[in-house]
């Protein structure tokens, strides 16, 4: 029984080992400490797909172990993007000012430098006045709060609401999805403050380090990133591995038990939605820096529904699963998406990626969750010679998020 | 003998139809007491108002020494009063072994933050094999649950109520699906949990009844229709009229 945490979770190790392999070799094909192999822009990639793989493993705690299929964690991502990306674009543009100022006969008042970044900053949605909500943008540990805050408090608010009144399965999808929906349509109006729809830009330039070029700043976000997926996929393990572990698939699977064995299941709910949230959140103030825009396209549904197919294809209720998935599918897409994808000529008809990856990702789902719920990580399974139980279909507990019986293990 | 839970003047309907009719009902705080009434007759209703799962449209539901009202706590905060339940169906988490289940039974802090930092001590992992080997499934410890013939899910639920030590337990037809032989058991158990506790059993089988040896309640439409030993309710003309008659 008394074994060490890494004895018992053997999967931790090689997760962490392969990660750590990963980083170190893309460094080394990086432009600026390698052989170059690796384009900036690849690098970037592989960073942001880092952060995808950190949001995918929170949807896996909140949907794949809770079963709560949220809608709203790309809202989340993308509102971390926001916070981080205020603060990017203000102190950017503060220097900016302050330099072409300088050559002012007269030193610059800071009401002047203020003034300027609010016209560089809103000249494109035709205003002037920094809005309220730009009131800690110049300082960088007041947006870092926000980072966590901001995407928190929501969460914790309307889970509140939601979990209070019991709402679960299906309503509870379509409620977060109609939350992330108005986020979206508020950030699209301009007087919501944060330039409607054309977003946040220029990212990838971080105050203060205007000297270091774009070649070392993607490898060092590299390094962030996997840093922050390491640690997330560490204290996720060791969430799920113990009691509470226990009682978050107890809760998938029937929560009515767990109520009666006298867990709160709301307070559990709560708490796991919002601390994902946050995680979310997080993910997303590293992913946009590297992305170098943002804007509410970001945080349409159909985001939030990517991540849901993410976990799925990878397979939910594994941790290595939801990384998989979004490792796997968000690359693909960036290949099929990125017009690199030769063209299927049929002679009638040529086969276009940039158009049919969506038809094509859509048909997995459908066929994955069909055929193979246990998803990519069902290969991991078989490799380890594990099968599922025999249960003439039955699912495991009366709940609509229960793990159906091809998505468990013996 | 004060009394440990008093349900006094409870209905409820459903759709206007009412499931449990002006219910009056004690038990002591160690006593065993076994529910019969045919099908329909609100025995499962009388539980899930006990248990905080329905709210009564009426009447007053009181627990414990203090007469704390049940009516006022959710399910988790009535269980965590002392209030056991074991279901109809056997109802055990499948995906999770049977070490697991028990130990999220044991009676110990509840509130996410504790059970977030929660690591078993030996005594606890102690206490589950205890529990475990006195449901014979002390073999099963890593296997999951879902695994589990239906007799051995039923034992492990009740292995898992005794691990919430509660003061009140509430069993719903404990001994459908089980051997004799299982069947005698679970008698042998029910009456020892109920030296130390309260335990009201909800049960078709007359049997079973009969070997519990003890005070009886017969509900019918949502109301007590009688109540004393086996002999003297099944002597009771309206409740052979009701139930026995019926066969
Ligand atoms: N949620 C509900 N909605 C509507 N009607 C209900 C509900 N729950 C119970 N009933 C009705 O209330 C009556 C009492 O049901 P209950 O399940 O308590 O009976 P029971 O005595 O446990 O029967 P059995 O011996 O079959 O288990 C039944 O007629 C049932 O149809
Ligand atoms: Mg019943």
């Amino acid at each position: 029984m008394k074994q060490g945490f890494f004895a018992r979770n053997p999967s931790v190790l090689v997760f962490l080992a392969l990660l750590a392999l990963f980083t170190l070799g893309v460094t080394l094909l990086s432009h600026a400490y390698g052989t170059s192999f690796l384009s900036t822009s690849f690098v970037k990639t592989l960073g942001k797909t880092l952060c995808l793989c950190l949001v995918a493993l929170a949807m896996d705690l909140v949907w794949g172990y809770m079963g709560i299929l949220s809608l709203g964690h790309m809202a989340f991502f993308a509102l971390g993007g926001y916070m981080i990306g205020m603060w990017l674009m203000y102190a950017r543009t503060e220097e900016i000012v302050v330099q072409a100022l300088a050559n002012a006969p007269l030193p610059a008042t800071p009401q002047e430098i203020a003034d300027g970044v609010a016209t560089q900053i809103f000249g494109v949605v035709g205003g002037a006045d920094l809005p309220a909500v730009w009131t800690f943008a110049g300082s960088l540990p007041a947006q870092l709060v926000l980072v966590v805050a901001v995407p928190g408090l929501l969460a914790l608010a309307f889970g509140w609401l939601a979990f209070r009144s019991r709402v679960t399965g299906v309503y509870l999808s379509i409620l977060t999805q109609a939350m992330t929906l108005a986020l979206a349509l508020y950030l699209y109006q301009n007087d919501s403050g944060l330039r409607g729809n054309n977003g946040l830009s220029g990212l990838q330039n971080i105050p203060g380090l205007g000297g270091v070029s774009q070649d070392a700043l993607s490898v060092w976000f590299l390094w962030a990133s996997a840093a922050a997926l390491a640690l997330g996929y560490l204290i996720a393990a060791w969430v799920v591995s113990g009691k509470f572990g226990s009682v978050m698939r107890a809760i998938r699977d029937d929560e009515q038990r767990v109520r009666f064995l006298g867990y709160s299941v709301e307070g559990y709910k709560l708490f796991v939605f919002t601390v994902t949230a946050i995680v979310a959140a997080i993910a997303g103030a590293l992913y946009y820096p590297q992305a170098g825009i943002i804007n509410p396209a970001e945080l349409a549904p159909i985001a939030s529904i990517y991540l849901a197919v993410w976990v799925a294809i990878g397979g939910r209720g594994r941790l290595y699963g939801a990384v998989i998935g979004a490792a796997f599918v968000s690359l693909l897409s960036t290949w099929f998406t990125g017009g690199r994808a030769p063209s299927i000529d049929l002679g009638v008809y040529i086969i276009q990626w940039v158009d049919w990856w969506q038809i094509l990702l859509g048909l997995s789902f459908v066929l994955v969750t069909l055929f193979a719920p246990q998803g990519i990580g069902g290969l991991i399974d078989w490799a380890a010679g594990l099968r599922h139980p025999s249960r003439r279909g039955a699912a495991l507990g009366p709940n609509d998020g229960a793990l159906q019986e091809k998505e468990a293990t013996e | 003998m004060s009394a440990l839970l008093e349900v006094s003047g409870v209905s409820v309907t459903f759709d206007g139809f009412r499931a449990i009719n002006n219910l009056s009902f004690n038990i002591g705080t160690q006593e065993l007491r076994a529910i019969i009434g045919p099908n329909g007759a609100g025995k499962t209703t009388f539980m899930d108002i006990v248990t905080g799962k329905t709210r009564p449209d009426e009447g007053s539901v009181t627990f414990g020494e203090r007469s704390v009202s049940l009516l006022s706590l959710s399910e988790a905060q009535i269980a965590q009063a002392g209030v056991g339940r074991k279901f109809q169906r056997p109802t055990v988490f499948e995906d999770q072994t049977v070490f697991d289940n028990l130990m999220m039974a044991l009676k110990k802090p509840r509130s996410p933050f504790a059970v977030l930092l929660f690591r078993p001590a030996k005594v606890d992992a102690e206490r589950v094999a205890e529990l475990a080997a006195e449901v014979g499934l002390r073999d099963h410890l890593d296997r999951k649950s879902g695994e589990l013939s239906h007799g051995q899910k039923q034992w492990l639920e009740i292995g898992m109520l005794l691990a919430q030590e509660p003061r009140l337990l509430l069993v719903d037809e404990p001994a459908a699906g089980m051997t004799l032989a299982e069947r005698e058991h679970t008698t042998a158990l029910l009456v020892e949990m109920a030296r130390t506790r309260a335990v009201v059993v909800v049960e078709h089988d007359m049997e079973f009844v009969r070997r519990l040896n003890c005070k009886v309640t017969v509900l019918h439409e949502g109301s007590v229709l009688a109540e004393g030993s086996l002999d003297h309710v099944t002597k009771n003309p309206a409740v052979i009229e009701v139930y026995l008659g019926r066969g």
